[in-house]
C-alpha cells in the first residue's frame, strides 16, 4: 500500500487535497480534504438578516448568484414573501445565466484540458483534443472566453454585474426591465445559442434535447466525424477511455428542483435511487450535517437550523473543514446528472440505469442542460411584462426561521436561517460540493467522491494520476462553497 | 515577465471577474504584452506535485517571479498558526508561502479587497483572523508589514474591489509591463489611481434623481439610493459608472446601492448595508469634499425644486412620466 497526497488540485474552484491509498495499481481508499476555512456562518451571526444578501454571494465567486438566490429564498420564507411573476422570471434568468456559464467554464477551461496532456499522445483523438483543449494554449480557450464574457453580459443587464450582485431580493428582483432590456437579453441568448450549436454540439439545441435513449445518442454519434464538434469529440474520448466505468459513487441522486414558475419548477425535486429505479420526495428536514471527521467542536449530526460551526483544530480523526451532510442518514450525490435523472430525462434515466453515476454520464448531463435551459431562458425573457411589478416588499420579522433551496450549477444548495430579536441567530449553508466532497460520517461511510475514487487506476510512477483527475473534475467541485 | 497567481481566503470571484474581460482573447493579450503565465489555479495544466515543484523553484529564486498576484485574504488563524489555509499538497500554511514568494517578487499585487485589506473574509468577529497583504483593514501592516517593498521597490499594489473589475487588473498588469505605471500612479492606499481617483458617483445613471434628492424608498425604485438605501457612491473610490461591468452594468443600474467595496473596512459599515444611517433625518455619510452645511442647504433647496416627473419616477420600478417634449429646439 502506498499513499499519495494530491494537491494543490487546480482547475477546480478553490483549494483541494486528496489523499489516496493505492494498492495493486488502484485506489483502495480516498480521503478528501477541503483545506480552507473562512467562517461565513460565524461572520453572519448577530447581523441584520438582510445583510446576508451582501455576505453570502461572496462565499463563492463562481456560484455567487446561486448563493444570493438561496439567501433571497430563505429570507423570503422567513418574511412570508413570494415574488411577483416578473420577479420569478428575472430570478430564473439570473440563476440560469450563472449556472450555464459555470457549466461552460467547467467544460472548456477545467475538465477537457486533461485529455490534451502529453500522457495521451498517440491516441487517435489526441491531436484534435490537443489543438482544441490544451490548457491556456488551445483554440477553445481563445474561442470560449469571449463567448463566456458575452453570455455573462446578460447579468450586466439583469443584475448590474457578475459576480456579487444585490439584485436578487426576498420579494423578487430590484431591477425593473423594459422592452430595451428584453431585446438585448434575447439577442445575447440567441448569440450564445448560435455559438453552442456551432461549436459545442454541431446541431440544434432542440435536436440534442430530443436525444431520448442510448440508441439515439449512438445513432447521432455514428453520423458525425469524431472531431465534428466539441460534444462529439468528448463522446469519442469517453468511449476510448471507458469513462462510463470510471468514478461510480453511491447512485443515490438528490435534486432540490429548479427554476420555479408559478409553483411548478422546470426541473423536478426529488431523490432518485438508481438500484431500485425509484423516485422519492425530499424535504429539507431530511438533511443533517455530521461533523465527526471535520475540525469542528460539535461532532453530532444536526439539522442545519441547529447547526454549529465552532471549530476545533485538534479534533481527533478529523481531516477536513467540510462537514458531512447526509440525507436521512445516507450519502447522496448532486449535480447536473442528479438533476436530470430526478427530472426524468429519458436519455439520462437510461444512462444511469446502464452504468450509474460516472465520469461520462456526469458530463453528458451537464452538456444536456445547455440544450434544455437556453430555450427556456428565451421563453422567460419573452414572458417578462414591462410595467408590471418585479419586487414585492414586506417587513422583516423579529422572530422567524427560513429555508432556501435552489439548484446551483453543481447541485443542491440550501440555506437555513434563524432570526431572533431581529438579528441572525444561526445561518447554515450546505452547498453542492459539501454533499459530493464530504468526508466520512460517524458510521465511517465515505462521501460521494471518496466512494467514486475507489478502484480508480493509478499508473506506475504517476504522482498525479490522470484517471483520478478525471473523476475529481467530473464533479465540477467548488471548494470555496464546500466549507465557506 | 513571469506571472504567478495564487488564491487564499477569498471566493475566487476576482479570477471569475477577470475572465469576463471584454478583450477578444484575454490570454493572447497578456502573452502579447510579454506576460508568461507561470501558473494560475483556474487556467493552468499543472496540478499537484507538478505545481509544488514549480512553487518551490519560485520560492528558492530559481524561477523569477515578476508579477506575484495574490487573490483572497491572508488567514492567520487559528491563533496565528495559519492552519485555516494549508496549501494543499504542501503541509504548509499559505501565509508562509506568500511571505517566501513576496520576498522574491519584482511586483506584488493584491487582487481584490480581500488580498488588499482582509475584505469580506474579515467581517463580523473575523473568525479566520483575516488580513490583507499590506493592510489589516484601514491599518498599514497586514501579513507583509508596513515597510514591505517588492524587489522593484514598490509597496503592494492594491487592485481593490469586491470583485475587482477585470479592466483594473489588466490595465495594472499592462501598465507595469509597458512602464506606464509608476509608484506615483498609486494612491495613498496603494490603489492604481487610474480608477481610484474617481468616485462611483461619476457617471451615475441616477444622477438626475441625486441632483433633486428624489430618493428611492424600497428595492426596485428608480430614484437616488443615497438618502434611504445605503448608497456610498459619493464617497467610494472607483470608476464603476464610467467603466461599466459585464458589457454595460453597474451596481446602480442593477438596482442596488454602492457598498464601497474598494474601500478598506467596507465589510463592516456599522449599519445594515441597505439602510442609510441618519441623524435627525440627515444622512451621516455625506459626499466627499463637501461641507456638511452646504450639502444640507443644497439638498433642501433641490428637494423643493424637484420636478414632478423626477419625483414620481423615483418611487416606481419603471418611468411613469416621460420628459416633456419641448416646443422649441433645445438651446
Amino acid at each position: 500500500m502506498t499513499r499519495l497526497i494530491v494537491g494543490p488540485f487546480n482547475r477546480v474552484e478553490g483549494d483541494l487535497e486528496v489523499t489516496l491509498d493505492v494498492q495493486d495499481g488502484r485506489v483502495a481508499a480516498a480521503h478528501v480534504n477541503s483545506p480552507l476555512f473562512r467562517g461565513f456562518e460565524q461572520i453572519l451571526l448577530g447581523k441584520d438578516p438582510r445583510d446576508a444578501l451582501v455576505f453570502v454571494p461572496r462565499i463563492c465567486g463562481i456560484c455567487s448568484v446561486s448563493q444570493s438566490a438561496a439567501a433571497a429564498r430563505a429570507l423570503g420564507d422567513a418574511m412570508g414573501l413570494v415574488p411577483p411573476p416578473n420577479g420569478e422570471l428575472a430570478a430564473n434568468l439570473i440563476l440560469a445565466n450563472e449556472n450555464l456559464a459555470d457549466h461552460f467554464t467547467h467544460f472548456y477551461l477545467f475538465f477537457m484540458a486533461d485529455f490534451a496532456r502529453d500522457a495521451y499522445a498517440g491516441r487517435p483523438w489526441f491531436d484534435a483534443a490537443r489543438a482544441r483543449f490544451k490548457a491556456v494554449e488551445g483554440a477553445a480557450t481563445a474561442d470560449a472566453l469571449p463567448a463566456r464574457a458575452a453570455f455573462l453580459q446578460i447579468l450586466g443587464i439583469l443584475a448590474g454585474k457578475w459576480p456579487h450582485s444585490l439584485t436578487l431580493q426576498p420579494g423578487g428582483s430590484a431591477r425593473g426591465l423594459g422592452a430595451s432590456e428584453k431585446i438585448r437579453v434575447h439577442a445575447l441568448l440567441r448569440q450564445f445559442r448560435g455559438w453552442l450549436e456551432r461549436q459545442l454540439f454541431g446541431d440544434s439545441l432542440e435536436a440534442i434535447a430530443a436525444l431520448d435513449s442510448i440508441a439515439a445518442l449512438e445513432a447521432w454519434k455514428a453520423t458525425r466525424a469524431p472531431a465534428a464538434s466539441d460534444f462529439r469529440l468528448f463522446l469519442e474520448i469517453a468511449d476510448a477511455l471507458a469513462l462510463d466505468r470510471l468514478g461510480r459513487a453511491t447512485d443515490r441522486f438528490l435534486s432540490y428542483g429548479n427554476y420555479p414558475l408559478a409553483g411548478s419548477p422546470l426541473f423536478a425535486r426529488g431523490v432518485w435511487h438508481a438500484p431500485s429505479a425509484t423516485l422519492a420526495p425530499v424535504a429539507h428536514t431530511d438533511v443533517a450535517e455530521d461533523a465527526s471527521h471535520a475540525w469542528m467542536a460539535d461532532p453530532h449530526a444536526l439539522h442545519p437550523w441547529q447547526g454549529d460551526t465552532r471549530v476545533d483544530i485538534e479534533r481527533a480523526g478529523a481531516y477536513s473543514w467540510c462537514k458531512a451532510p447526509r440525507l436521512n442518514g445516507e450519502v447522496a450525490e448532486c449535480g447536473a446528472l442528479a438533476r436530470q435523472v430526478v427530472d426524468g430525462h429519458p436519455l439520462i434515466r437510461e444512462l444511469v440505469a446502464a452504468s450509474g453515476g460516472n465520469v461520462a454520464n456526469r458530463v453528458i448531463a451537464r452538456l444536456l442542460e445547455f440544450a434544455r435551459v437556453v430555450p427556456a431562458m428565451e421563453n422567460w425573457i419573452r414572458a417578462i411584462e414591462p410595467g408590471e411589478a418585479f419586487c414585492h416588499q414586506g417587513p422583516m420579522p423579529d422572530e422567524a426561521q427560513g429555508v432556501g433551496l435552489v439548484e446551483a450549477a453543481r447541485g443542491a444548495l440550501g440555506h437555513w436561517l434563524v432570526i431572533r430579536q431581529g438579528r441572525i441567530a444561526n445561518y447554515q449553508v450546505v452547498a453542492p460540493t459539501t454533499w459530493n466532497f464530504s468526508p466520512r460520517d460517524a458510521a465511517g461511510t465515505p462521501g460521494a467522491l471518496e466512494q467514486a475514487l475507489v478502484g480508480t487506476p493509478v499508473g506506475e510512477g504517476e504522482a498525479v494520476p490522470l484517471a483520478v483527475q478525471h473523476v475529481v473534475r467530473a464533479f465540477d467541485p467548488c471548494m470555496v462553497c464546500t466549507v465557506h | 515577465m513571469n506571472l504567478l497567481w495564487l488564491q487564499s481566503g477569498g471566493c475566487g470571484g476576482c479570477t471569475m471577474s477577470l475572465l469576463c474581460h471584454d478583450s477578444h482573447d484575454l490570454v493572447a493579450m497578456l502573452r502579447d504584452a510579454g506576460i508568461n503565465l507561470l501558473w494560475h489555479p483556474a487556467l493552468s495544466e499543472q496540478t499537484g506535485a507538478e505545481t509544488v515543484a514549480l512553487l518551490d523553484a519560485c520560492a528558492r529564486g530559481d524561477t523569477p517571479v515578476d508579477l506575484l498576484c495574490i487573490e483572497g485574504a491572508m488567514l492567520r488563524g487559528p491563533q496565528g498558526t495559519g492552519r485555516f489555509h494549508m496549501l494543499a499538497g504542501t503541509g504548509r500554511p499559505m501565509i508562509a508561502w506568500v511571505k517566501d514568494l513576496a520576498a522574491r517578487a519584482r511586483y506584488t499585487l493584491a487582487i481584490g479587497s480581500c488580498a488588499a485589506w482582509g475584505g469580506i473574509t474579515a467581517g463580523g468577529m473575523n473568525p479566520a483572523e483575516a488580513c490583507g497583504l499590506q493592510y489589516d483593514g484601514e491599518t498599514r501592516g497586514g501579513l507583509l508589514g508596513a515597510d514591505y517593498r517588492s524587489v522593484a521597490g514598490w509597496p503592494v499594489i492594491n487592485v481593490a474591489g469586491c470583485p475587482t473589475h477585470p479592466a483594473w487588473v489588466v490595465e495594472t498588469l499592462l501598465g507595469l509591463t509597458l512602464g506606464e505605471l509608476d509608484p506615483d500612479g498609486l494612491d495613498a492606499l496603494g490603489r492604481p489611481r487610474f480608477y481610484a481617483d474617481h468616485l462611483v458617483h461619476h457617471g451615475c445613471s441616477r444622477n438626475e434623481f441625486y441632483e433633486f434628492k428624489a430618493s428611492a424608498e424600497k428595492a426596485s425604485d428608480l430614484g437616488c439610493l443615497m438618502e434611504n438605501l445605503g448608497c456610498m457612491g459619493t464617497q467610494a473610490h472607483a470608476d464603476c459608472n464610467v467603466r461599466p461591468w459585464n458589457g454595460g452594468g453597474s451596481c446602480i443600474t442593477g438596482g442596488y446601492a454602492c457598498i464601497a467595496c474598494t474601500e478598506p473596512g467596507f465589510e463592516e459599515p456599522g449599519h445594515p448595508f441597505a439602510t442609510t444611517p441618519k441623524v435627525a433625518g440627515i444622512p451621516t455619510g455625506l459626499p466627499s469634499d463637501m461641507p456638511k452645511a452646504w450639502f444640507v442647504a443644497l439638498a433642501a433647496l433641490s428637494k423643493s425644486a424637484t420636478p414632478k416627473r423626477v419625483r414620481d419616477n423615483a418611487r416606481v420600478d419603471h418611468p411613469v412620466v416621460a420628459p416633456a417634449l419641448r416646443k422649441a429646439r433645445p438651446k
